[in-house]
């Protein structure tokens, strides 16, 4: 059988918009993924400790609260700290375009920033489950 | 096997991933559960059900603090459905919960049904026995929303609470075949809102006038609002005292060795089905076999028995 794919998708930090990680939710179970949802306002701590407790192969982090610099990194350097930097870490939100490079060099595989399409998402995560797959 | 000590010692990754192994059915199974069942046999198991949005893993939430509040280790399964078309799931039900995401004492696990219709996924029943093998003390299984029909719930819990919010009927909607029979203790949650006593005198009529084995024990109802935290406190007292009578009854030790009936006889099934099914060749001829029966060139009745003749003159001595 072959093993199923899970991606937690969380909002770390205080703003509350929530479309966009909500939009990314259900355009990924429509893809045939296995999402945990988490909700607004989760701490890098939560998010961690959520993506290890449901053995996720992905963490999609949205954000629009300009925070990204900070928070991204801090849930790349909390897996690994755990031992779990084998979990894939992508983001997303409002993102300036200068940022991408410094996130992309501190652990977090990709950056889908505003008008990004779905597909695009998707195929980042087929590209790369393959190698998750325990 | 390394694994085995891991979860025994109540490592988070090795439990995690040791839920995976099992949900995904892969190599390594039957042996770890084999090596685990020694370790299980100390959590008590709360199954929680009831329709969508009845507040199901809200009061879960609630009860893991109360069971927090008093030391105990907790784990949750949570199961939420799988798209009959895609298969992709959305597991929403630990956002109620996410407060208690840090906690080293909690361990949280959404589940996905997989195309499995009984309320819950077939992974639940020997995820519980590795969070038991695990040290938790208390396992909660929160079902998928349910309708009429989905008591699967029964066979792998020790307590059943079944969640009822006003609105959803009149007395005959719970005089009903189902789930209405399944509940240990019916909680009617929402308890704020309108309807909430009269749905609670309909409950209480129907559990007088049901019929019901001497020995059973009684069940109850409890009012409770998660949100506000009213009721919780009642609620976790039935709790308690429930899984001490049930205990102390030998109900308990009843309802749990009927559990490994119903596991045994199942794995039988399966694994019986499997080798019958291999030594007929079925999938290589299934095509042909439906060919004929389509066409009326075989009767479906008379080929089944001619294929079991075949069997039995292999299997059978005499």
């Amino acid at each position: 059988m072959e093993r199923k794919t899970r991606i937690e998708i969380a909002k770390p930090g205080l703003d509350g918009h929530d479309r966009g990680a909500k939009y990314i939710a259900r355009a990924l179970k429509d893809a045939g993924y296995e999402v945990i949802y988490t909700g607004i306002r989760q701490t890098p701590e939560s998010i961690v400790a959520t993506a290890i407790q449901e053995d996720v192969d992905f963490v999609g982090l949205s954000l629009l609260s300009g925070a990204h610099n900070e928070l991204f990194p801090r849930v790349v350097e909390l897996l690994k700290a755990e031992g779990a930097d084998d979990i894939i870490v992508f983001g997303g939100g409002v993102i300036p375009e200068e940022d991408v490079e410094s996130l992309t060099k501190k652990g977090i595989q990709a950056i889908f920033r505003p008008g990004t399409p779905i597909s695009a998402v998707i195929d980042f995560i087929e590209s790369k489950k393959k190698t998750t797959a325990a | 096997m390394e694994l085995v000590k891991g979860i025994t010692a109540g490592n988070i990754r090795s439990i995690a991933r040791a839920v995976s192994i099992i949900e995904n059915n892969m190599e390594g199974k039957e042996e770890l559960l084999d090596e685990l069942h020694p370790h299980t046999g100390n959590a008590v198991v709360w199954g929680i059900t009831g329709p969508p949005g009845a507040g199901k893993s809200t009061l879960a939430d609630k009860l893991i603090q109360k069971e927090r509040d008093r030391g105990k280790k907790v784990a949750v399964i949570a199961v939420d459905p799988s798209s009959p078309f895609t298969g992709g799931s959305l597991l929403g039900d630990r956002l109620r919960m996410q407060t208690h995401a840090t906690d080293p004492g909690v361990f949280i696990r959404s589940m996905a049904s997989r195309g499995h219709l009984g309320g819950i996924s077939t992974a639940a029943f020997d995820a519980v026995k590795i969070f038991d093998a695990a040290g938790y003390d208390t396992i909660m299984v929160e079902t998928i929303g349910v309708g009429q029909t989905e008591v699967e719930i029964i066979e792998l819990s020790d307590i059943v609470m079944l969640v009822l919010v006003p609105g959803m009927g009149d007395e005959i909607q719970a005089m009903k075949a189902g789930v209405m029979e399944i509940g240990d203790i019916f909680v009617i949650n929402k308890s704020d809102r309108e309807g909430a006593e009269r749905l609670k005198a309909e409950v209480e009529y129907v559990l007088m006038i049901s019929e019901k084995p001497e020995e059973s024990p009684q069940k109850t109802i409890c009012m409770t609002s998660a949100r506000d935290n009213t009721g919780i406190e009642e609620l976790y007292e039935i709790l308690q005292s429930k899984y001490k009578e049930d205990l102390e009854s030998g109900f308990l030790t009843e309802k749990r060795k009927r559990r490994l009936t119903k596991e045994l006889s199942n794995l039988f099934y399966i694994k019986t089905r499997e080798f019958l099914e291999e030594q007929l060749s079925v999938q290589a001829q299934m095509d042909s076999w439906i060919e004929g029966i389509y066409k009326k060139e075989i009767k479906p009745y008379k080929f089944i028995s001619e294929k079991m003749k075949e069997l039995t003159k292999e299997y059978v001595k005499g």
